[in-house]
């Protein structure tokens, strides 16, 4: 069987007035269905923008996708206008952003946003509609569903407008949902409960699930698959368990020895990568982590390193990847 | 719970902040007890975190020793002397001693100084430096101390990345040679690589500068790291207070538990056996708190008298206190044990001894 989601050498750039942002470069990866995909990266590493472009959100002018394909269950929805792309977001394609504020509307009541993308996409009326929102909002652990239908997002929780967003991101059955950085506005324990609740009803109702996220232990727990990004580029990608267990990118390295972690004695010393991610407007020749990177030799500066495999399914963009298998063992 | 060297000793610590209603005739509805009853130590030298979600107060303790809110009630000393009977001299003094860095460098910087302005102002308000060649050239000792070239004295804060700005940020705290930094989500809104090199910046400059730390934050990890000692806030109260590598290898408090589960590992095996319990419910709001123990609502351990009394922190080991009456009873359910105590049991036993070295993925230094 095909792919659900394949995007195959997306390139996006912005023309800003002091010159050319190149935010997303050559990517490739593809989401099965049901799977959860992370894509892991700090920011500027081009994985938000690349989770707009899958649904032509990314603004134009300034963006402007130059090149790739992303084909959503075999068609490409880059080529599609706007009311053709319309079809998709949030019908089959469900968004979840990290801001719930500022991605619900603050003037339209909780129960008229999670019943507006039913009406429009699957043509329900409004008794029908209501009737779904309300198990809906059931199934996301919100409390009282009548009540809250007729609330406003002010008088929600953050924790609670998030759920209304997964209620409505669910509401049309997609069989893909792209949640960008979905709980990092909020407090651990609430981040716990929505992420915990996010896989169980993708898991039920067979959602494929894409993490945009730049915490490790989210990936960690959550994820089947992960891509690793820097510098609007695809640096490492894999099963999620090769790439904790053998890590074969310097910059996903650097990553995982920089945080400090729970399940390691207290005294385990930190080891930050050095120096600052590259600046947009003038990115460095060749492989964009050059500059940081220990491993680095000359021939890093004249091309930028393609992914190449380490095994089977696990491939890494490092020129060095003999060397750093040497020094840091499998 | 005093200690001979003690540098601040908080007793009984309450700021309540009055709700307010009404255009013309504002009249106070309600109280936000945002600390209510709270007491620990800062010993000297040592860096002591406070974690808690939002809402819990850490914040206002933090704004409080800096004496930039008036407590409501109770005592801080700071080397035995109440700063609240401090006048106009002894606080000037008293400021010069005690700094603090926040979370985000580009709302506590401001955005029309250069960073020699930035990094010199306190050099001049308290007259220290009131030459400016010597100012400068103390700036530029403060910048590489933190790390910065000192070509970046000409900048202004837009055109710095935010760990330049952080960097900054820290050099400004550090210039009147204080004994005592709180560090407020200090390193929060950081990007993982960068986040990492400022906590290692924190804890070379205490190391360095003998300075004791407030370390506030909500990334229990990166508090775990850094402090000696932590207190567990919920609501305006210390729910678990202990030396770090007892609060987190042996949690008492349900809630600390619960925040504990609550954090993801960087490491799927561990991940995968791990015991899921995501504890219900949300925070409740500080302005209307349960009654009782303000966690007895989402506590899976709670019962009757959980609702009434509000528990006391009671020592439960060495240094160690928790505030909850079932601490003392028969261990809880195994399974919400099991997402959280022993991680390092959960590795699979062949890779137990080889962990260290084979999970660090060492690079010889350069």
């Amino acid at each position: 069987m095909s792919s659900l989601l394949e995007i195959e050498g997306l390139s996006v750039e912005f023309r800003m007035t002091d010159g050319v942002i190149r935010a997303v470069n050559d990517v490739s990866f593809d989401v099965q269905r049901g799977e959860v995909v992370a894509v892991v990266g700090e920011s500027g590493s081009g994985k938000s923008i690349t989770a707009l472009a899958v649904l032509q959100l990314v603004p134009q002018p300034p963006g402007r996708i130059t090149a790739g394909a992303v084909r959503f269950d075999g068609q490409d929805l880059l080529r599609l206008d706007e009311d053709g792309i319309r079809g998709f977001r949030g019908r089959r394609i469900g968004m979840v952003f990290q801001e719930p504020m500022t991605s619900l509307n603050p003037v339209l009541s909780i129960g008229r946003q999670i019943m507006e993308a039913m009406q429009t996409h699957l043509g329900l009326a409004a008794a029908e509609a209501r009737a779904r929102a309300i198990e809906l909002l059931q199934a996301v652990g919100i409390a009282e569903p009548e009540r809250r239908l007729q609330q406003y997002p002010h008088h929600l929780s953050g924790g609670m407008r998030q759920r209304v967003m997964i209620a409505t991101a669910l509401s049309c059955k997609p069989d893909l949902i792209i949640a960008d950085e979905p709980t990092t506005a909020l407090d651990v324990t609430i981040q716990a409960q929505i992420l915990h609740l996010m896989q169980g009803l993708c898991r039920q109702l067979g959602v494929a699930l894409v993490i945009i996220t730049h915490n490790l232990g989210v990936v960690a727990r959550y994820a089947d698959r992960v891509n690793v990004m820097y510098g609007g580029r695809i640096v490492e990608q894999g099963p999620a368990a090769e790439i904790y267990r053998t890590p074969s990118h310097p910059y996903t390295i650097g990553l995982l020895n920089s945080v400090p972690r729970l399940d390691r004695p207290r005294s385990a010393p930190l080891d930050p990568i050095p120096g600052n991610p590259p600046d947009p407007l003038a990115p460095p020749s060749g492989c964009s982590f050059r500059p940081r990177c220990r491993l680095a030799a000359p021939h890093c500066a004249e091309a930028v390193p393609p992914l190449r495999t380490v095994t089977a399914a696990h491939r890494s963009a490092c020129f060095e990847l003999q060397r750093l298998r040497e020094l840091v063992p499998a | 719970m005093t200690a001979r060297d003690a540098l601040f000793e908080l007793r009984d610590l309450r700021k309540y902040f009055p709700v307010k209603r009404g255009l013309v005739f504002d009249r106070t509805v309600a109280q936000i007890k945002a600390v209510d009853g709270v007491s620990f130590t800062i010993r000297s030298g040592e860096a002591f975190g406070l974690v808690g979600e939002s809402g819990c107060g850490k914040s206002t303790i933090g704004r409080c020793l800096l004496k930039l809110e008036e407590p409501t009630g109770g005592q801080i000393l700071f080397e035995d002397a109440d700063i609240a009977t401090f006048d106009g001299r002894q606080t000037q003094a008293f400021r010069r001693h005690v700094q603090a860095v926040f979370q985000d460098p580009f709302s506590s910087l401001n955005p029309r100084m250069t960073v020699e302005e930035i990094v010199g102002e306190p050099l001049l308000v308290h007259g220290i430096e009131p030459d400016r060649v010597g100012r400068l050239q103390r700036v530029r000792e403060l910048l590489s101390v933190c790390g910065l070239p000192a070509r970046l004295v000409d900048r202004y804060p837009h055109e710095m990345s935010g760990g330049q700005r952080q960097r900054v940020g820290i050099a400004r705290a550090l210039a009147l040679r204080p004994d005592f930094i709180v560090c407020d989500e200090a390193v929060s809104a950081l990007d993982v690589s960068i986040q990492a090199q400022i906590v290692r910046l924190l804890e070379d400059l205490r190391e360095q500068f003998g300075l004791t730390y407030l370390f506030i934050g909500h990334d229990l990890s990166v508090v775990r790291h850094i402090c000696q000692r932590v207190a567990v806030m919920y609501l305006g109260r210390i729910v678990e207070i202990a030396d770090c590598d007892t609060l987190f290898d042996d949690a008492r408090h349900p809630y600390t538990r619960a925040l504990l589960a609550s954090v993801p590992v960087p490491d799927p095996e561990i991940e995968r056996r791990r015991e899921h319990q995501v504890i219900q419910g949300e925070i409740p709001s500080p302005m209307n708190p349960p009654s009782g123990c303000a966690f007895h609502p989402r506590c899976p351990l709670a019962d009757e008298t959980c609702r009434v009394a509000v528990p006391a922190l009671q020592a439960v080991g060495d240094d160690h206190y928790a505030a909850c009456p079932k601490v003392g009873e028969a261990s809880p359910d195994p399974a919400w044990v099991a997402g959280v105590t022993g991680m390092n049991a959960m590795r699979p036993s062949t890779a137990q001894d080889e962990d260290q070295s084979s999970c660090h993925h060492d690079f010889p230094s350069s």
